[in-house]
């Protein structure tokens, strides 16, 4: 072989899990914190204001619907302004975490929305301030489904960040595309597909089981 | 305890406005049980719920202990509805808290320290007989005892007024009976005022002091317990208690009888009193007793009596006469051959 496969199969890899990683963190910071307050805005028993609820989901909806690929291209300039890159694994983190960010915005939102109005207004009724209701009893109640919504996040970011090859960010899926696609070494694509698709089920498995494991809604 | 004065509250529904609650103007009296009811969609749980401001009402005042707590925000809000109660159809325990946690929930939100949240959970769950699911989850739980720790959580901050929605509506007929006598107990214990919407009259009667009567978001009728259910004054009521008094003789075997057939009502004193033999031996008649019950509302007997007398005309008459006046009511049902 042309080149030393194990070293390039190292350093994509750890191409994506930066990308999967830091955008998946924004994502659960910033885009859970949009879901909450698109659930808090929406329900009469916190701070309904339909107004903030409308203009966020306006947002987050014109986000989630620009292709990945374009706002990829879209957000070049951005990626500069802030990482002083347009190239490399540090550039796409921002077009990816920008998707996550709204991807998981509205999944988080479904997750708290799901959790039981009444359990919810058992609490106000007892006089507890909003904050501890969200901090003790939303939380906890949203976990199970937040966790699983997590999971489906960082799935998805695994496929956008192969995408992110493309435009030179690096990466598992660049590896592939290069040295499988272009230069015609099928086993070579093969293996990163094999590597994709463990990274998958390894994400997936801790999903599932801690989710599992939060969830005592069942006996 | 708590006054009502002309509450009324109205929803805006697809620009029109409808009203869910129209003028209630009425007290519930300190340590008493108080019963709601009505059929669905009355404005029971619309009423209820404005005692603690979980629904504002568009005009009128409650008060609360000679307060008027109408326009209570924030934390006065807050302190009002620590001292108020509230336990749910549907028990609404958080479900990844355990029955240690969702009472702990409250106390914390209070203030309460961490020693006294301990103190306090510990002696609540003795209360409801609980001790040993301090560290289950509700699904663990079956309903009585989800409604029990529901009703610790409900009283972890003394409240001296528990609000209830229902609270024995998800529940069997053996467990309504102990979620019952636990109020009931809980009632006398610390004097804690209980108001208790229910759509079974059963509950009504077998715990309630006084009630009122709700229709289309209106306060129909409201007294004592027991004159509800043995005059009610309004034909609402009457249809109410006929679902579930379902007491009355067949048609098939009312036109069988020979005889005149009497329905007869004794209440309270009379209830016990051997009236019945008396008349049989005055006036040399027979009594054929078709159907009967005796219940117990609110602590009181009430006995209904159908039966078919024999015997001369005459004598039937002035038995019909001695017995009219010594029962709470009579009703001839059928006058016979
Ligand atoms: N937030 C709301 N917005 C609009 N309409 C409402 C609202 N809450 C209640 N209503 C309406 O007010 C009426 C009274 O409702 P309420 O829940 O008080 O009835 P209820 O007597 O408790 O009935 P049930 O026995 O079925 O619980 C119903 O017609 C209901 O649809
Ligand atoms: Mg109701």
């Amino acid at each position: 072989m042309a080149f030393d496969l194990k070293a390039a199969l190292l350093l994509t890899f750890g191409q994506t899990m930066q990308m999967v990683i830091s955008s998946l963190l924004a994502a659960i910071i910033i885009g859970g914190s949009i879901g909450l307050l698109l659930f808090l805005t929406s329900n009469t028993l916190f701070l309904k204001n339909r107004a903030i609820n409308q203009i966020v989901g306006v947002i987050i909806n014109i986000t989630r619907s620009i292709p990945f690929l374009i706002l990829l291209v879209l957000m070049i300039p951005v990626s500069k302004a802030i990482v002083h890159t347009s190239i490399g694994p540090n550039a796409v983190v921002i077009p990816l975490a920008v998707a996550a960010i709204a991807f998981f915005g509205r999944l988080s939102e479904a997750s708290f929305s799901d959790v039981d109005n009444g359990v919810l207004e058992a609490a106000i009724a007892s006089g507890a301030s909003k904050l501890s209701i969200v901090l003790k009893i939303l939380l906890p109640e949203a976990l199970p489904s937040l966790i699983k919504n997590i999971t489906v996040t960082a799935v998805s970011l695994i496929g956008f960040s192969a995408m992110a090859g493309t435009v030179g960010g690096g990466g598992i899926g660049d590896l592939a595309i290069r040295y499988g696609y272009q230069r015609y070494e099928p086993e070579v694509m093969f293996i990163c597909v094999i590597v994709l698709v463990l990274l998958v089920q390894i994400f997936q498995i801790i999903g599932d089981s801690s989710a599992k494991k939060l969830d005592k809604t069942s006996k | 305890m708590i006054e009502f004065k002309h509450v009324s509250v109205n929803f805006k529904q697809h620009k029109q406005i409808f009203e869910a609650v129209n003028d209630a103007h009425f007290k519930i009296e300190k340590g008493e049980i108080f019963g709601i009811a009505g059929s669905s969609g009355a404005g029971k749980s619309t009423l209820l719920r404005t005692i603690n401001l979980l629904q504002t009402v568009s005009s009128g005042e409650i008060l609360v202990d000679g307060e008027n707590i109408t326009n209570y925000r924030r934390n006065q809000l807050r302190i009002l509805r620590r001292n108020i109660g509230m336990i749910f159809q549907h028990f609404n325990l958080a479900r990844n808290l355990t029955v240690y946690q969702n009472i702990a929930f409250v106390l914390k939100a209070a203030g309460k320290s961490k020693s006294e949240t301990e103190t306090r959970v510990n002696e609540l769950l003795k209360l409801v007989n609980l001790s040993d699911k301090a560290n289950s989850y509700p699904a663990n739980l079956s309903g009585g005892e989800k409604q029990r720790v529901a009703i610790a959580r409900a009283l972890a901050n003394d409240a001296k007024i528990l609000l209830c929605d229902e609270p024995t509506s998800a529940l069997d007929l053996e467990t309504t009976s102990s979620i019952l006598s636990l109020l009931k107990d809980l009632n006398k214990k610390f004097g804690i005022t209980i108001v208790i919407i229910t759509h079974e009259l059963d509950v009504i009667k077998s715990i309630c002091n006084r009630c009122a009567v709700m229709n289309k978001g209106s306060v129909i009728e409201i007294g004592d317990v027991y004159d509800i259910f043995t005059k009610p004054r309004v034909d609402f009521t009457r249809q109410l208690l006929s679902h579930t008094n379902h007491f009355s003789l067949p048609e098939e075997i009312i036109s069988k009888m020979q005889g005149p057939i009497i329905r007869l009502t004794f209440k309270g004193d009379n209830a016990n009193n051997p009236i019945l033999s008396y008349a049989a031996n005055t006036f040399q008649i027979g009594f054929n007793i078709l159907l009967g019950k005796i219940e117990y509302i609110n602590g009181l007997p009430l006995g209904i009596l159908y039966v078919e007398l024999i015997g001369e005309v005459d004598t039937i008459k002035l038995a019909i006469e001695y017995l009219a006046a010594n029962t709470a009511d009579l009703e001839v049902i059928n006058h016979g051959l």
